[in-house]
């Protein structure tokens, strides 16, 4: 990845985390924490790796993303404006009533999302069907799909993970956003999920591992689920909860929290001057 | 007139989606080893590339069905009504109901009538749950020619449908040359002003049982077979209501949530009579032959008979 591209995502993904908090706070409530962690991975998805459209966010031949982990919708709405679907004065009418942006996605009403979630588990089923309809149609579009590590101790994921394999869906990518954390406290403690990559290989995917915060790093992983063929690809992503913003990191707490006015101020101060390092 | 045919709903189903297959090549079938019981084998011989076999993963094959829709196809979800509709009723409600994507959900061997099998596997709340998510179409065929009908409404109608299918052969009541299937609009089957017998499902073939020989001793029913629950014909519930006075409803399902407690909310806000509901009573099955089963819960013509009796002379 060349200097240039690097510090543009950089940027993108610093405004992100902006719309994000943004949001949350105007909305007095929403997701920041898994938002923030997966900051990147939306950017790197809406601005590097998908085939999508703003102008036309129907077109048939393009890639889906299905955010399985719904809740993170504040993270999906601030890429999506900065892409282009629509303006980012939306991100202040979050959960307000009669606002476009719902507290989780709705395809129906919002431009640039591909399927409804909030549900956990279910995304990753509509995301293998959507798979599958470009199989049956011969189409070149992928599917990505971002589930959260907490979410993957719903058993839907892996009825959806043995089907998405047995059916060779080369073209599904998940992405699990590692950030270790869930509500009721550190996912290893809560569930004891690992290992993620064992569990996912032994279901029969591909398994490749990255540095959610790294875009070299999601660019290998995303170009190596490119090129596997046969079997549909996990990239593990290991992140970190609230990553941006100091005091919500690796805060289980900051989970489903919107910050007061004063931490608004701070946690919009730490992320300017991170944009204007950039 | 079209020709008599005894035959079970699921088959028809099937029989159907084989031939609608033949000029849409959007439907797509998904099955959760079930297969043969649904009765959408032949569709899957037909058109291997459009079957889906989803093992034991109701769940997911509902989330998968979504995602179909969402690229365009027509998909039709299938197996028993407990599983379709009951085990998946949150990603029925969740990723089909709510961005209103075009799923036709399909439930077979709904109500007491899987005999054998018994409780665990005899929903009798399935229509209830359907028709509960906004939006959701509800249709329950009698017979053989009405399932291939609403079949192809289905396929028609843009948005989720739910389907329930009977187990057990059924000889037709709707072939006569003028019938005309449309969803949310009852088939009027016998005239009559004593009463109004409402009857959906299995329950058609019965109930014309038991109007019949009611007839012989001298009560009119009116007969209606309600092949839609919802939308529900409300125009044709309350003139039924205005002219007979009296309303029995009969349903293979709980009297809780189902078509007897959706014609109760039409009448009390339209047209308030005397009602009476035939069906479950706020009970499980057990096992048993089917035939045996349905008589012992009330849910023959005899017992309908009875039961219509029962509220002429209240």
């Amino acid at each position: 990845m060349d200097a240039e591209k690097l510090r543009s995502l950089r940027l993108t993904a610093a405004k992100v985390r902006l719309g994000i908090v943004e949001g949350v706070f105007s909305a007095k409530s929403g997701h920041p924490g898994g938002s923030l962690s997966a900051a990147d991975i939306f950017t790197y998805l809406y601005f590097s790796e998908m085939n999508v459209d703003p102008q036309d966010p129907k077109k048939e031949d393009r890639d889906r993303f299905v955010l399985s982990k719904g809740h993170c919708a504040p993270g999906l709405y601030a890429a999506l404006a900065q892409r282009g679907y629509f303006s980012l004065d939306h991100l202040k009418r979050l959960r307000h009533i009669g606002a476009m942006l719902q507290g989780h996605p709705d395809m129906k009403g919002t431009p640039g999302v591909d399927m409804s979630t909030g549900s956990l588990g279910q995304g990753i089923s509509a995301a293998a069907g959507m798979a599958l309809a470009a199989k049956m149609d011969g189409g070149s579009q992928r599917v990505y799909c971002l589930l959260g590590d907490g979410e993957i101790e719903e058993g839907q994921v892996w009825e959806a993970a043995m089907f998405a394999a047995h059916h060779n869906l080369d073209n599904l990518c998940l992405i699990v956003d590692y950030n270790g954390l869930q509500i009721d406290g550190d996912v290893a403690k809560v569930a004891g999920l690992a290992p993620i990559d064992d569990k996912f290989r032994s279901f029969g995917f591909a398994v490749t591992t990255a540095d959610g915060h790294d875009f070299q790093s999601l660019e290998e992983a995303f170009s190596q689920a490119k090129a596997c063929k046969g079997k549909p690809t996990v990239i593990i992503a290991k992140t970190v909860k609230g990553k941006g913003v100091s005091f919500m990191e690796n805060q289980a707490g900051w989970h489903g929290k919107a910050p007061n006015e004063e931490q608004y101020n701070q946690a919009m101060n730490e992320l300017n001057q991170a944009l204007a390092a950039i | 007139m079209a020709e008599i045919v005894k035959k079970a709903t699921r088959e028809s189903f099937g029989e159907a989606l084989v031939e609608l297959g033949k000029t849409n090549p959007d439907i797509v079938v998904l099955v959760a080893d079930l297969a043969d019981a649904t009765k959408v084998e032949n569709f899957g011989k037909a058109y291997p590339h459009r079957f889906v076999e989803c093992g034991i993963a109701e769940g997911n094959m509902v989330g998968v069905a979504a995602g179909l829709a969402a690229c365009g196809k027509i998909p039709f979800a299938t197996s028993f009504a407990m599983f379709s509709a009951g085990r998946a009723f949150e990603q029925v409600r969740n990723s089909v109901g709510y961005p209103h994507l075009n799923v036709k959900i399909v439930g077979s061997h709904a109500g007491i009538s899987v005999g054998e099998d018994g409780a665990t596997h005899q929903c009798c709340e399935d229509i209830a749950l359907m028709r509960s998510i906004p939006g959701m179409v509800v249709l329950n065929p009698a017979d053989h020619y009405e399932m291939q009908a609403a079949v192809k409404a289905a396929v028609e109608h843009q948005g989720p449908v739910y389907i329930r299918l009977g187990r057990l052969a059924v000889e037709s009541c709707n072939n006569n040359d003028d019938y005309h299937f449309e969803i949310g609009k009852g088939i009027t089957l016998r005239e009559g002003s004593d009463i109004t017998v409402i009857a959906t499902g299995l329950m058609v073939g019965e109930a014309i049982q038991a109007v019949d020989t009611l007839t012989a001793e001298g009560i009119h029913a009116r007969l209606i077979d309600m092949h839609t629950i919802k939308p529900l014909d409300r125009e044709l519930v309350v003139k039924a209501a205005k002219e007979t006075g009296k309303i029995v409803t009969v349903e293979e399902h709980s009297v809780i949530g189902g078509l007897g407690e959706a014609v109760a909310a039409c009448l009390c806000e339209e047209c308030p009579v005397p009602l009476t509901r035939v069906g479950m009573q706020d009970r499980f099955g057990h096992s048993g032959p089917a035939v045996d089963l349905l008589k012992e819960f009330g849910l023959c013509a005899q017992g309908i008979a009875e039961a219509v009796k029962r509220a002429v002379n209240k």
